[in-house]
């Protein structure tokens, strides 16, 4: 039943979110979480952020004509910190966004990203800042993530990114949610279940 | 004699599947905890997939973030909130799982409801979509946040695509001031390891004063695990695990019992055991901590001043400015004194029997301050009940406290229970995040009980060991 494509690659431009510690609050405010489907959440990306309660635009990179389209979102550490609703990533792809690269990024917000298709990589501060500079003296600026080298490209330059072994591997084999391969394993979850006696009393 | 190991190898290597073609381990999912916030999704993808669920009688629902506290009379005013609890139901109906829903009187934040009914217990793995599932560690389970793709893995397959965390052992040791909660202890760790400084691990918290705790506060503690960046947190089972367990509904029952305690006990961390890190902190190190900022990593003692942004770490000073203008405190000043516009005492965190028993204990004979809207949310209808039945209600009614019904609440405010604009709330949950009360500018100010009890009564930031005279400290 798997028929995910792999993903290797991410082209496309990008914009530069400052900051440390952006929590999924900030990401999708909890009053956004009050569905039963994740349809129309990218619209309500960053509301807070992006837009005062009357609704008026505020100061904001998202909101900066020049980024539109920009598919690549720069950020700094512990992104995606809070709470584990998966409206945060689905918020973030939905809005168009299709690789994050930050300087680490919350566990549980990186295991939701992963399962959507949605590649989190790390890169150092140094590095985050130079290609912040580099788009923001040029929006147009392609960049191209590459899972199986682990590097960002962009011109005739390039950085190097780390991604935990386990989530590349899933990214470039198609496997990056992991329902098919669970499935496969139920033979032996039952072994398991019945070894353990608060399941199997 | 095998190799000693701790708790947390334990359970995952008990609960191991199988490695998958990634590398990840798929791993078993004992106790699978559901409500009506992150889960509707993963039906809707179960259905689209065909799939059945795998095993229903290991997935157990409540209803609690949406739910309004000031009456759970159906239907709600807000017809969102409706359509959720009504789709929680039909989920629960059509697959055969259990819901604690609000007719039953057992309904509760699902962290709370877990341990009432003795659904979590030692060496189990637990896992529901809420990042503050880490609370159930406190049995000595290993309990994490998922997302909503995993609420489907787990109910699809009971079992979830996992790396293994790494483990760093927090040792408190002596004894705790008078005046200082188990919200102190965990809010002073997070200070101190920082918000990010858990990533990659599950703490295991250790040492004297985690013994001595009771479950509930050992609760109050593995809660605020994922704001240290800590995806599970636990303290070993011990007695004290073992007696609040007895006689639960789901608890093991006459032999089966003994045979539980004997497993419980083998399952605790082996003498001598390693971890990837040991943090130590000593008890007396440790005053009431408040925070001040936009992450519960910013916190200070209540004696302490509000940091500026000059005498911040350089790399620091950015989030320290932006923390500031939010919060619109002055820099350099005593936090203590800052008036207060709410008290919200509740919360995963914060809601259960001893904490309305300790509060109700100092606030007995004093009144909110009139400029101050004091709301008490029990953390479960049982929680509710066990208070009215020792007419702990009535002293907080007295106090002036609003006295509500179950539910999250302010926490987090998916129901009417919002800050307005910029008030600032004395609040004993967990996030201080921008926006978490509900207003974008609203300003949260994380505390123990007794000291959101103390702020109630003052109108302003205050040391409740002063204010109710705790014995054996000096103002």
């Amino acid at each position: 039943m798997n028929t995910l494509q792999p993903i290797k690659t991410v082209t496309g431009r990008a914009v530069f979110l400052p900051g440390n510690d952006i929590d999924t609050d900030r990401i999708i405010p909890a009053r956004f979480l009050k569905c039963v489907t994740f349809d129309g959440l990218g619209e309500h990306l960053f509301r807070d952020e992006r837009f005062t309660e009357e609704g008026t635009p505020k100061q904001h990179p998202l909101n900066e004509p020049r980024y539109l389209g920009a598919t690549i979102l720069l950020s700094g550490s512990n992104f995606g910190c809070g709470s584990s609703r998966e409206h945060a990533p689905q918020a973030l792809y939905r809005y168009g966004i299709r690789a994050i690269v930050t300087i680490s990024v919350a566990e549980i917000f990186f295991g939701n990203s992963t399962t959507l298709g949605l590649p989190c990589v790390q890169a150092s501060a140094g590095e985050i800042h130079r290609l912040a500079r580099l788009v923001e003296s040029d929006p147009t600026l392609k960049l191209t993530l590459d899972l199986e080298a682990l590097t960002i490209s962009f011109g005739d330059d390039s950085i190097s990114v780390e991604l935990p072994e386990d989530a590349r591997k899933a990214f470039v084999t198609g496997r990056w949610d992991p329902i098919a391969d669970l499935l496969e394993g139920t033979a032996e979850t039952e072994v398991t279940a019945a070894n353990l006696p608060y399941l199997s009393g | 004699m095998s190799k000693p190991k701790n708790l947390f190898e334990k359970v995952w290597e008990s609960h191991a599947v199988r490695t998958l073609p990634n590398g990840q381990t798929q791993l078993l999912v004992g106790t699978h905890l559901i409500h009506e916030v992150t889960s509707p999704q993963a039906f809707g993808m179960l259905r689209d997939l065909g799939l059945p669920v795998k095993m229903p009688e290991r997935t157990y629902a409540t209803v609690d973030h949406i739910v309004p506290t000031d009456t759970h009379a159906e239907p709600f005013e807000d017809p969102l909130a409706d359509e959720m609890i009504r789709e929680l139901r039909k989920n629960c109906e059509a697959y055969g799982i259990t819901l604690f829903d609000l007719p039953g009187g057992q309904q509760g934040i699902v962290h709370m409801v877990g341990p009432e009914q003795g659904i979590t217990q030692p060496g189990t793995t637990v896992a529901c979509g809420d990042s503050h599932t880490s609370t159930h560690g406190a049995f000595g389970a290993v309990a994490f946040g998922i997302g909503t793709s995993q609420v489907r893995d787990v109910l699809a397959t009971q079992t979830l695509a996992m790396t293994k965390l790494k483990v760093r052992r927090i040792e408190v040791d002596g004894e705790l001031c008078p005046g200082v909660f188990a919200k102190d202890v965990i809010l002073h760790i997070i200070r101190l390891l920082g918000v990010k400084g858990g990533l990659g691990y599950a703490y295991e918290y250790g040492g004297e004063v985690f013994d001595r705790m009771s479950m509930e506060e050992r609760m109050t503690v593995c809660n605020m695990s994922i704001e240290g960046g800590a995806r599970c947190g636990y303290v070993n089972p011990d007695e004290t695990t073992f007696a609040y367990l007895n006689g639960r509904p789901y608890a093991p029952s006459s032999e089966a019992w003994d045979e539980a305690v004997e497993r419980w006990r083998a399952i605790a961390s082996d003498p001598g055991c390693t971890y990837d890190d040991v943090v130590r902190i000593q008890a007396r190190d440790i005053a009431p901590t408040v925070t001040w900022g936009i992450n519960p990593g910013q916190a200070i003692f209540i004696n302490e001043r509000v940091p500026t942004v000059e005498g911040s770490a350089p790399g620091e000073r950015e989030a320290v400015a932006e923390a500031l203008e939010h919060m619109k405190l002055t820099p350099g000043t005593p936090i203590r004194g800052t008036r207060v516009d709410v008290a919200f005492l509740g919360s995963c965190t914060n809601a259960r029997l001893s904490d309305f028993t300790e509060v109700a204990r100092y606030l007995e004979g004093h009144r909110v301050d009139p400029r101050v809207k004091a709301i008490a949310v029990p953390g479960s209808q049982l929680v509710k009940a066990a208070c009215e039945e020792r007419g702990i209600d009535q002293v907080f009614r007295k106090a002036g406290f609003e006295w509500r019904e179950a539910g999250c609440s302010m926490c987090l405010a998916m129901n009417p229970d919002k800050l307005i604009g910029d008030q600032l709330c004395a609040s004993s949950s967990n996030r201080n995040f921008k926006g978490r009360q509900g207003s974008p500018t609203g300003r949260t100010v994380l505390m123990s009980p007794v000291m959101v009890a103390a702020a109630a009564v003052t109108g302003e930031i205050s040391d409740a060991r002063t204010v109710f005279g705790v014995r054996g400290v000096e103002a």
